[in-house]
């Protein structure tokens, strides 16, 4: 009958697969996207940079990911892969869930820090990969990044610093906290030497992590869509007692309000950092 | 809130009474001095006992006592020829942070301080001590102005937190706060920063990035507030008491941890009990510390902030 086709029982007994199914993509093999449920092979998704094809969505890379997609083929040298996250304050389950996050990441802690080229341009690297404790800012990823800072100083070459965090990691109390000031104190010695250092901020950027060194690049890009800001959405919906903007604390929102200098497609990030580090080390050569 | 902390109602009682007694003698004829006395011995060893031993929340309640001093009743105790400078030349004045030059010891220098109010109108007006970035900004604004005239820079600390809201976010308070721990990091005059009540996360630090820390003994200095933590952990804020255990907050804790540089001592049961009296425990602590810093060059002093700040965290090596 004509009408049954306009029935939505009619359609589901007799085409559509059910409601668990369906959103039951093939682990692995498959990847839905989160915005526009287009399904692409995830080895597909792996070469376009993971970005949805249909609707550019920037899915979360990990650190390595990161690395493998910038850093030119074989130059990279990682750091500090061999510090060891303590537990300060004994809180309960920490250390354990710190070292299921390592082996289901393959990293020490929350940061990928190193060494290498972009298009023959030697930079220092920090990758924070939100995988590890939503890539929360603990004294090892502080020490880490410090470190990272500090070896881009000596080597007087660009820092560039890739953000994804929730803040500061709970777990390490005031400790956490203080990592933004060390970072800091990092940071400025950097830049008191006349050197470059280029903030990229990609989902989540938020909390002690956007208000520390994600927020005070000479450079800040971010990838679009990007979630950034200080406090949680939440949190101010609950202060304020008013329904904010569908925007909120995207990459876009911030570029709207003056807190950015450019939203960049992932598959134009390599090609914009390499013009940046040349402007300013060709500027260099000829002074 | 109450101006009674429920942990020292036994002493509140105790006082009552002797105040019932000595104002009964003096109405009628009768001598209960001895009585008076010995409750007056009494009390003295309850107040040791109790205001000598609090646990963490209990200390939590002293720095959130709405008689506790302020940053402009220190201001008021500690320096002479205060004068207030508003603004950060950019969008507002900020009133959640409080600033200006004055004296201290005879010499010139700049005093910085969030500022919470006393009373529920003041605090709509303050935002209860929690800035927005044209604070932080003022800050700056101050703290570069110091640095300009070769003045030390004193900083209280003593907020909740920088304040989230959506105008916040639109200016920019990650950025705010952000600039003031690198550009502190690189200032060339002293700086000191004084924890007076609670020391809440990113808020607090940009008034932080000092050479000496001090911490006032029931002062608190924490990457997010109890409630905030007990929320995340216990999914309930009603747990904020074994949160502020678990987040080691107080001042011996962060002495034990070498953040902080020393802890100043307060009057017994809190400063609010004295507020002058603290306010000269504090100057002491002061003098000391403006004589040391001041015998560094400009280069001495960042780097002895950077050694401050790099040492710590706690890691191992495997």
């Amino acid at each position: 009958m004509l009408r049954d086709l306009f029935t939505g029982a009619k359609k589901q007994n007799a085409i559509m697969p059910n409601a668990k199914s369906k959103n039951d993509v093939p682990e692995g093999i498959m990847t839905k996207c989160p915005q526009c449920k287009h399904v692409e092979p995830t080895k597909e998704l792996a070469k376009q940079l993971k970005v949805c094809p249909k609707c550019d969505f920037h899915y979360k890379m990990t650190a390595q990911e990161r690395i493998d997609s910038l850093v030119d083929e074989g130059t990279f040298v990682s750091m500090d892969d061999h510090l060891v996250t303590e537990n300060p304050l004994e809180f309960p389950s920490y250390a354990a869930k710190v070292k299921k996050d390592a082996e289901k990441t393959g990293l020490n802690e929350a940061v990928l820090t190193g060494t290498g080229k972009i298009d023959g341009n030697d930079v220092a690297i920090a990758v924070m990969d939100p995988h590890f404790r939503m890539g929360s800012m603990g004294s090892v990823v502080g020490e880490k990044i410090t470190r990272a800072v500090e070896k881009a100083t000596e080597l007087g070459i660009p820092m560039l610093i890739f953000s994804a965090s929730g803040g500061a990691r709970m777990q390490e109390g005031v400790l956490s906290l203080m990592q933004m000031a060390k970072t800091s104190v990092a940071l400025n010695r950097h830049s008191e030497k006349g050197l470059l250092y280029i903030s990229i901020m990609t989902y989540p950027t938020t909390g002690g992590v956007s208000a520390s060194f994600a927020s005070v690049g000479d450079i800040n890009l971010a990838e679009p869509k990007a979630l950034i800001g200080f406090a949680g959405r939440r949190v101010i919906e609950q202060t304020v007692r008013e329904k904010l903007p569908e925007d909120f604390q995207t990459a876009e929102f911030l570029l709207d309000h003056g807190q950015l200098d450019a939203v960049v497609h992932r598959v134009d990030l390599q090609d914009m950092l390499s013009r940046i580090i040349r402007l300013h080390t060709e500027g260099k050569a000829a002074q | 809130m109450k101006k009674t902390m429920s942990f020292e109602e036994p002493i509140i009682k105790l006082r009552e009474k002797i105040q019932e007694l000595t104002e009964f003698t003096e109405t009628n004829e009768v001598d209960l001095s001895a009585e008076i006395h010995n409750l007056n011995d009494r009390l003295a060893k309850l107040e040791d006992d109790i205001y000598g031993n609090m646990d963490t929340w209990e200390r939590v309640q002293v720095a959130r006592h709405p008689e506790r001093p302020t940053t402009y009743d220190y201001i008021g105790a500690l320096f002479e020829d205060f004068i207030e400078l508003h603004g950060d030349r950019c969008f507002g004045d900020d009133a959640a942070i409080v600033g200006g030059i004055g004296t201290f010891n005879g010499k010139p220098v700049t005093i910085i301080g969030h500022q919470r109010g006393k009373d529920t109108k003041e605090n709509v007006k303050r935002t209860f001590g929690m800035p927005h970035p044209e604070g932080y900004r003022k800050a700056l604004r101050l703290m570069k102005q110091a640095e300009k005239f070769k003045r030390p820079i004193i900083c209280l600390i003593d907020t909740k937190g920088a304040y989230p809201g959506r105008a916040a976010e639109e200016r920019g308070q990650s950025e705010a706060i952000a600039r003031n721990l690198v550009e502190m990091a690189g200032l060339t005059v002293p700086v000191i920063s004084i924890v007076i009540g609670e020391g809440g996360s990113g808020g607090a630090l940009a008034l932080g990035v000092a050479n000496r820390i001090y911490m006032l003994e029931h002062s608190t200095y924490s990457v997010i507030s109890p409630e905030g933590a007990a929320s995340i952990l216990w999914k309930d804020a009603a747990y904020a008491k074994e949160a502020a255990e678990a987040m080691k907050i107080t001042a011996p804790d962060l002495l034990k941890m070498e953040i902080i540089d020393e802890i100043i001592p307060e009057v017994l049961g809190g400063g609010h009990r004295n507020p002058k009296v603290q306010a000269e425990y504090m100057k002491n602590v002061l003098v000391k510390s403006l004589d040391e810093l001041g015998k560094l060059d400009e280069n001495a002093l960042i780097q002895d902030r950077y050694e401050k700040f790099r040492k710590i965290g706690v890691f191992s090596v495997k």
